[in-house]
């Protein structure tokens, strides 16, 4: 290996760290607000990816009768729990419109641009309007109503969310996978390295994420509300901030980093209804480098996790998955070793 | 004394039970299919389904009973079906699974009741079990050996592989390295890549950096792009050969410009039109996708349907010979059409031309594989 083997490695391994990096992120702010290991992390890059690949095409994308399916759930839950409850009827109506405005809004604006061929730009910003509702839709279906539960039961829940939205996605996209054109066709050259406009975005929307994530929690009310909530459910809510709201705030960031992943990585390589699984589980061991709780620590573990993965497929591509994930044990051990604690549930 | 009467009762017992039981299906063929209509292999399943629709009523003269059942893709299920075949159905034969593990599943059933199978899935089998299965898919030996011959055709000395890390993958490592290596070329880099990858560039750079004429890249569908263009962004200016899992047009719509001029192995029947007229299968492919496209619309050709049409056409020939021998409906018969299924000899089927032996139950002979080349996002065959 000389140096510009090394340098072609650590940019493609430092691009899919970037990648990881947003979706360690997303996971850390999950887990942190509402306790829920959130394993479909992954399906809403290849959500976003395949969305974007499907307009681009011209055609509908499955995902807007997936969202409508889904908000119609919502609603039917909500109803039943409301009839249940014998709340008035104007406020179940309410209550419905609300959840079903903008998931029908939007679906109805892509009915209407999917055959028009919009611009790159536009199709990316409606596919992001697309998949984001599926965060809130999700925690509300899934999860809110287990939001006390302990953290054991909120993973099986989240394993099977995962398999569920695997299977729907077979069925919305099809098997067949798809690559996005590239936003910026650009070609830098340093010496022997290439550097592709797509891994320049890549950087840069990663950084801008990261420092916009960073204004949010120290500078927003909303942002504040989540950390505390984070910090100590119980304290946050007799301080007036709902513990709901909270969780719902945190599942749509988390859709909508995921949604832009999938944007940033659909150039780059083939995207398949099933791939968003292995993306996120490389996020989420770079989240579990940081202990679930450390933001530029989960940074740090995603840029690592992509470089051992560029570097040990280089020397042994055959055993690549089993060097990223072999890596977790003495990261888990040294956790543990560190920060010795009973279980907290 | 006692045996006589054990006898006499026992024939009297199976005369009245065919008489009860089989009379009215006493000269029909019966023919037990399994298939995945449903489930998550429905996609391979279907297409077969839709073939044995357009089955003809007799085949030399004798009325044949198709019985086709769904096994969902389930293993356990295709068990089932295959039991009801033999003990209520009483059928000649037992065509499927369409997938390699129900294929597998039902395998015991055949040799217990001595019934031949034709099997549309690719599958290794013990010997004794092997004995009543014939397989209707072309193996790896048979697709490896045009790409050998190319590829020594073009003085081609030393090849990178980059393929999946599954089963896939190896079996092609194994079968293409041992058609190479007696033909004299040297696999010198040997990679690996899953098909929901980010990047296949490490791998690339390696492949590249070893040097070698040529690159066989493994992989299926819109998933052998992706390694495809690694490597040729990685500057890489020597052949690339693909497999037939990637003959689709999907390797086209997302590889582009990268995969031009690359080659592509494929088995004749989805390619019929442009087959050379002398390749043997030419008449047979051209009559299959004519008869399926007609039923089903333009471009819904596909190589899982064309097992079904070549099972028809091992039928033909072997039943004749099978029906001198014995009635249907009897274990005679079912030893005498296994017996001419694998003595009929070379055969020409749309997927190849097919010549089951005792010692090969896959039989397809290299006359079977086609080499095509990407050319303008159009595959094309290649002399």
């Amino acid at each position: 290996m000389d140096a510009s083997i090394a340098g072609i490695l650590a940019l493609d391994g430092l691009g899919n760290g970037a990648v990881y990096a947003l979706l360690a992120l997303a996971t850390v702010l999950v887990f942190a607000v509402t306790r829920v290991i959130f394993i479909p992390q992954g399906e809403f890059v290849a959500f976003g990816a395949l969305t974007l690949a499907l307009l681009q095409s011209g055609k509908v994308p499955g995902t807007v009768w997936f969202l409508l399916a889904l908000a119609a759930a919502v609603v039917v839950q909500d109803l039943a729990a409301g009839l249940r409850q014998r709340r008035p009827a104007a406020r179940l109506a309410s209550q419905a419109l609300r959840t079903l405005a903008w998931p029908v809004g939007v679906s109805l604006l892509a009915l209407w641009a999917a055959p028009r061929g919009l611009p790159l730009l536009a199709q990316a910003a409606l596919t992001v309007a697309l998949v984001t509702p599926f965060g809130p839709l999700l925690y509300r279906l899934a999860y809110e109503s287990l939001a006390d539960a302990s953290v054991l039961v909120l993973l099986i829940v989240s394993v099977g969310v995962h398999f569920a939205l695997v299977g729907l996605g077979l069925y919305f996209f099809g098997a067949e996978g798809f690559r996005n054109p590239s936003f910026w066709d650009q070609r830098f050259q340093f010496g022997g390295l290439t550097l592709a406009g797509q891994t320049v975005i890549i950087f840069a929307a990663s950084i801008g994420l990261i420092v916009g994530l960073w204004l949010f929690f120290e500078r927003s009310l909303a942002g504040k509300a989540l950390r505390a909530t984070a910090v100590n459910r119980l304290g946050a809510r007799l301080m007036g901030i709902s513990s709901a709201a909270a969780g719902r705030l945190s599942f749509t960031m988390a859709a909508f980093i995921g949604a832009l992943s999938g944007l940033l990585i659909g150039p780059t390589t083939t995207v398949f209804y099933d791939s968003g699984f292995l993306i996120g589980l490389k996020g989420f061991v770079a989240a579990v480098f940081a202990g679930l709780s450390s933001y530029p620590l989960a940074l740090v573990g995603a840029l690592g996790v992509g470089l051992l993965e560029s570097f040990g497929s280089f020397w042994a591509s055959a055993f690549k998955e089993v060097i990223v994930f072999s890596t977790i044990l003495p990261v888990l051990l040294w956790r543990s070793l560190r920060d010795p604690h009973g279980e907290e549930h | 004394m006692k045996s006589f009467r054990t006898f006499a009762l026992k024939t009297l017992l199976a005369t009245a039970a065919s008489l009860v039981l089989t009379t009215p299906a006493l000269a029909d063929v019966n023919i037990g299919v399994t298939l995945s209509l449903t489930g998550p292999a429905s996609g391979l399943g279907i297409p077969v389904g839709n073939q044995f629709k357009l089955w003809p009523k007799t085949i030399a003269g004798e009325k044949i009973n198709l019985i086709v059942l769904d096994d969902a893709s389930d293993p356990g299920k295709g068990v089932t079906n295959a039991r009801r075949f033999v003990t209520d159905d009483k059928v000649d034969i037992v065509m499927g699974g369409s997938i390699t593990v129900v294929t597998a599943a039902i395998a015991p059933v055949s040799l217990e009741s001595r019934t031949p199978q034709l099997a549309i899935a690719p599958v290794g089998l013990p010997p004794e079990q092997d004995r009543w299965v014939f397989r209707l898919p072309q193996g790896f030996e048979v697709m490896a050996h045009p790409i050998v011959a190319h590829m020594k055709k073009g003085g081609v000395k030393t090849v990178g592989f980059l393929g999946y890390t599954d089963a896939y993958g190896e079996l092609w490592l194994k079968e293409f390295t041992r058609q190479a290596e007696a033909q004299g070329i040297k696999v010198v880099a040997t990679e690996r890549f899953a098909r929901t990858d980010t990047s296949a560039t490490p791998q690339a750079l390696k492949l590249v950096s070893a040097n070698p004429d040529a690159m066989l890249v493994v992989a299926s569908g819109s998933g052998a792009a992706m390694p495809h263009k690694a490597v040729m962004e990685r500057g890489y200016k020597g052949r690339v050969y693909q497999t037939h899992a990637a003959a689709t047009p999907d390797l086209v719509r997302i590889g582009g410009k990268d995969v031009e001029g690359s080659y592509v192995v494929s088995g004749p029947a989805v390619i019929a039109e442009q087959l050379p007229d002398s390749h043997p299968s030419k008449k047979a492919a051209v009559d299959f996708v004519t008869q399926y496209e007609k039923a089903y619309g333009a471009g819904t050709r596909n190589q899982f349907a064309g097992h079904a049409y070549d099972a028809l056409i091992a039928l033909e020939k072997a039943l004749p010979v099978a029906l001198k021998k014995a009635k249907p409906g009897t274990a005679e018969f079912r030893a005498a059409l296994r017996d001419a299924i694998e003595g009929m000899g070379r055969t020409i089927f749309a997927h190849g031309v097919m010549n089951w032996t005792e010692k090969d139950h896959w039989g397809y002979t290299n006359e079977t594989g086609v080499l095509l080349k990407v050319v303008g996002g159009k595959f094309v065959v290649e002399n």
